[in-house]
């Protein structure tokens, strides 16, 4: 749908004002319901048995005695979730994950499952579980997984993407290229080149509401399920097929949702909890721990990646190339991928080419974090482009805004950009005063950009009028962040009735058509463009009874202000009819008033944004602190502009968690060391300064708005940005993230013993 | 396991439960009084989400047994609002939008409160410290900073 060039920003009534969000007083109360908030009579308490190995060989399982306990109803392993994925490897993946077959992937992967009358007697089924292992040779680290003579992890995981295939088999999984022109040639025109390899360590989403369900599914193959997700349709499609259910008969409710980030776009053990209902008759709820939840439902990958550029010394970037290893788990993803295609969206090259190679691992199934893989891409070009700035003598804004892509540039990952918004968020930064403020000793200033696609998206809406002239608008796309005061303003909008009169629901899996995930930054633009379209066939409809009402064709009326009026003089003479009133009369002209639409969103618009970050770093412990913080990015357009800036303010704070302390510890023996909050630590509140924003709105041109979705590119730059400051702070190159104290202290030392050995 | 009989008020009701000897207070608010404004996101004191009052001080529930609270005073976020007038820091966080998935809430509300009674006046890094317990993935805590000094302002009457 066109970008509407009658429709600019001066003209929107609603949109972009900031309203008090529907949901908000259930969510200071109390009462709002969240997956672990809701029970149903008989419920049992469902738990999960996990493999404290990074690898191994299920011998056997004895589940006899965990049986015999009385209070236990149901004992499931794998056995009771045969294999009905037909052939479809992903969704194979995903029933392996859900519970090991035969073999034991990471500390943490799930082996059986109980339901028992309360959780204690649950616990101690548990313990009564028998599971007999042969331990097997493990690899946790991205870099060792792809060195000969690893321990492999597939014995049928022959490198794809490669020619020819490969014999052999190991943990690289896929092999991936994007790119364009001539790479050797553009480096031998370069007058600089800076070359260097980076790591991230992997991170979680932290969201603090752990999985939680709430399942019921009878022996007739009918069932519900309350659950927290990012996309309660494809939990309903996903559930249904490894259960062998139809997927119209389990109507799935999408509870409130305590973050997900991308965590809850997987299913983890809500499968389980299915399976464990139909054995035991009963409801089950399944509540994951907080261990469980970083032990076993998706984190982000760590990587390795080694990146190449070059420069002439007038700042234009002749050649760049990276090499991405990311790891995805046990299983083939598509993140080294998604990190090659990223990597150097943000400029305009004529010679580029990124490779990415997914490698497996014996950790847990990595899942979507926030413009999944960006982050880590954007750390090691954005690092090596400062860098290359400095050795030209270019200022770093400087040196990006000659490269930045621009309308016309074809991307590094192929598409032709249309208006995009890299160039003004360079702009913006090098005007805002924070890049003109004083520093201090010790501190440090860095910047960064980032990019991300925004996706589009199967997506069903449905809009009501009620008889009293009050509006509801039925979504299936989760509300994360206030999506549904955004749907309601749309709608406010649209029909030209106030705000308040509309109020806005995530419908069940039974009440609309498919709808995608929450995620991909695509509510606002998927569900806000399927809304605006709702309402305009709602409007039709209005018009058609008005019409009706007056006598007069369809084609005399018009809708002005929430209310239909005669087109013009010759139409007639009627005082304006309200939409309360035609909503009131809608018995007697024709029944019920609505406006629906189902359809694919395409063309969402590409994001960019620029971060500026001063940091303070301790010489003596390493420790570093965040002083000051920007966030430059495009919106298209901002619906309800407070959430947008939650959503660039949450991106970063997550990032500065990422850039400086987050990080999973493995010991040598295959085990996740720092299961808990108290351990992987997220940034906490003295962690943190506010957190400035700047909002820039070039329109997406395939939105009526101009929305281009805001949910994720705020968590590309900051990895970058603190470590360019660090950098700069430091006056050595951060190579490693996170950039913890003792990191950060070794390469001080390192340093220190360089130059000493140098004079 | 022999069940322990407890008396107790809970947001000026009295209340009774029994419950399992090593049963968190926050496990008996939920599952057996019906409260699940308290959350569990860790159960091990690390996130704050779970944060009552008992007796006036700041805890976390899921670190205090439900059997230590026998003739104790209990406040949770069902409580907090006095009938349907919020709390202003109840208001002064939707108005701020401080919230974005709201798990967090209760526990911040809670918490900005216990706050505001030792500190009515605090400064920016005293309510960064003062609630530095309480975990929030989604806000970067810019927003809720905002809410708290915006409702301490108000309840100054300044
Ligand atoms: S649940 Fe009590 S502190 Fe996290
Ligand atoms: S609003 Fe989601 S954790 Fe705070």
């Amino acid at each position: 749908m066109a970008y509407d060039t009658n429709f600019t920003g001066q003209k929107f009534k609603v949109v972009g004002t900031r309203p008090l969000r529907p949901d908000g007083l259930d969510k200071v109360t109390g009462r709002a319901r969240y997956g672990a908030d809701v029970s149903a009579p008989g419920q049992l308490v469902g738990r999960v048995l996990r493999s404290p190995h990074a690898h191994a060989k299920i011998v056997k399982i004895d589940t006899s005695k965990a049986e015999k306990l009385p209070g236990v109803k149901a004992v499931i392993t794998s056995a009771d979730l045969p294999d009905l994925t037909n052939g479809d490897a992903g969704m194979y993946d995903i029933l392996v994950n859900c519970m090991a077959r035969g073999k034991a992937l990471y500390d943490g992967h799930a082996v059986a499952a109980v339901a028992a009358v309360d959780a204690a007697t649950a616990r101690k089924a548990l313990k009564l579980i028998n599971v007999e292992y042969k331990i097997l040779p493990h690899v946790t680290d991205v870099d060792e997984a792809v060195k000969p003579g690893a321990p492999v992890l597939h014995s049928k995981m022959f490198t794809d993407g490669v020619e020819p295939k490969p014999t052999k088999a190991s943990n690289v999984a896929k092999r991936t290229e994007f790119g364009h022109g001539d790479v050797e040639k553009g480096f031998k025109e370069a007058d600089v080149i800076v070359e260097r390899s980076f790591k991230t360590e992997q991170t979680h989403q932290g969201y603090i509401e752990p999985h939680a369900c709430l399942a019921n599914l009878g022996s007739d193959g009918q069932g519900e399920m309350w659950v927290c997700t990012q996309g309660h349709f494809v939990y309903r499609n996903t559930c249904a097929t490894l259960l062998g259910l139809d997927a119209a008969k389990l109507r799935v409710t999408a509870s409130e949702i305590g973050g997900g980030f991308g965590g809850k776009t997987h299913v983890w053990a809500e499968p389980l909890a299915l399976a464990l209902s139909r054995k035991a008759n009963r409801p089950v709820k399944l509540v994951m721990t907080r261990d469980e939840v970083f032990k076993a439902s998706g984190p982000t990958s760590s990587t390795s990646i080694d990146v190449k550029i070059g420069a002439t010394k007038d700042g234009r970037i002749t050649a760049a190339t990276a090499t991405l290893r990311y790891q995805g788990g046990p299983f083939l993803g598509m993140w080294a991928e998604l990190g090659a295609m990223t990597s150097y969206a943000c400029y305009d090259l004529k010679n580029v080419k990124t490779v990415g190679y997914e490698v497996v691992v014996n950790r847990p199934k990595v899942a979507a974090y926030r413009a999944p893989s960006a982050p880590m891409a954007a750390f090691a070009v954005e690092s090596v482009v400062d860098e290359l700035a400095h050795k030209i003598g270019m200022d770093a804004v400087a040196f990006r805004i000659k490269n930045a892509a621009k309308e016309g540039t074809k991307s590094s990952y192929g598409p032709t950009y249309g208006p995009i918004g890299i160039g003004p968020t360079l702009e913006a930064a090098k005007n805002h005063p924070h890049m003109k403020a004083p520093l201090k000793k010790n501190q440090g200033r860095g910047m960064a950009c980032g990019f991300w696609f925004n996706f589009g998206g199967q997506t069903s809406t449905s809009l009501n009028v009620t008889p009293d002239g009050s509006v509801n608008v039925s979504v299936g796309t989760i509300d994360v962040g206030g999506s549904r005061a955004s749907m309601a303003l749309i709608a406010a909008e649209e029909l030209g009735v106030p705000y308040e009169n509309v109020r806005c629901v995530v419908a069940d899996t039974s009440s609309l058509g498919h709808n995608d995930m929450s995620d991909g930054s695509r509510v606002t633009f998927s569900s806000g463009m399927n809304t605006v379209i709702a309402a305009r066939n709602a409007k039709k409809v209005l018009i058609q009874r008005a019409a009706k009402m007056w006598d007069i064709p369809e084609e005399a009326v018009t809708w002005e202000d929430g209310h239909a009026k005669p087109a013009g003089a010759n139409a007639g003479n009627f005082p304006p009819l309200s939409l309360k009133e035609i909503a009131a009369a809608a018995g007697n002209t024709g029944g019920p008033i609505a406006g629906h639409n189902e359809f694919v969103a395409d063309g969402a618009g590409v994001s960019f944004a620029t971060h500026i970050c001063d940091v303070e770093l301790d010489p003596e412990t390493g420790a570093t602190k965040i002083i000051r913080y920007t966030v430059i990015q495009d919106a298209g357009k901002a619906i309800h502009p407070s959430y947008v800036e939650g959503q660039y303010q949450g991106g970063a704070a997550q990032g500065i968690g990422w850039a400086l302390n987050e990080e999973y510890v493995y010991g040598k023996d295959g085990r996740l060391q720092n299961a808990g909050y108290l351990d992987y630590r997220i940034p906490v509140c003295s962690d943190l300064p506010m957190i400035d924003t700047v909002i820039l709105e070039i329109p997406n041109p395939n939105h009526p708005y101009g929305v281009r979705g805001v949910g994720e590119t705020s968590i590309v730059p900051p990895l970058a940005a603190i470590a360019n400051a660090v950098s700069n702070a430091a006056g050595v190159r951060m190579t490693h993230i996170p950039m913890s104290p003792p990191r950060i202290l070794k390469a001080l030392d390192d340093q220190a013993k360089t130059k000493a050995k140098a004079a | 396991m022999a069940g322990v009989h407890v008396s107790t008020t809970v947001n000026g009701d009295p209340a009774e439960f029994v419950c399992d000897p090593d049963e968190p207070l926050l496990d008996v608010l939920r599952n057996r009084l019906g409260l699940t404004g308290a959350k569990e996101g860790c159960g091990t004191g690390d996130c704050g989400a779970c944060s009552v009052t008992v007796d006036g001080e700041l805890v976390c529930s899921c670190l205090v047994l439900g059997a230590e609270v026998e003739g104790r005073k209990i406040e949770t976020i069902e409580g907090m609002a006095d009938g349907d007038k919020l709390h202003p820091l109840q208001r002064k966080f939707i108005e701020h939008a401080a919230l974005q998935c709201g798990i967090c809430t209760p526990g911040f509300l809670i918490a900005a409160r216990a706050l505001l009674k030792k500190n009515a006046n605090p400064t920016e890094e005293e309510i960064r410290f003062g609630l530095a317990g309480n975990l929030c993935r989604c806000t970067g805590y810019d927003k809720i900073v905002r809410a708290v000094q915006d409702a301490a302002r108000e309840m100054r009457g300044a």
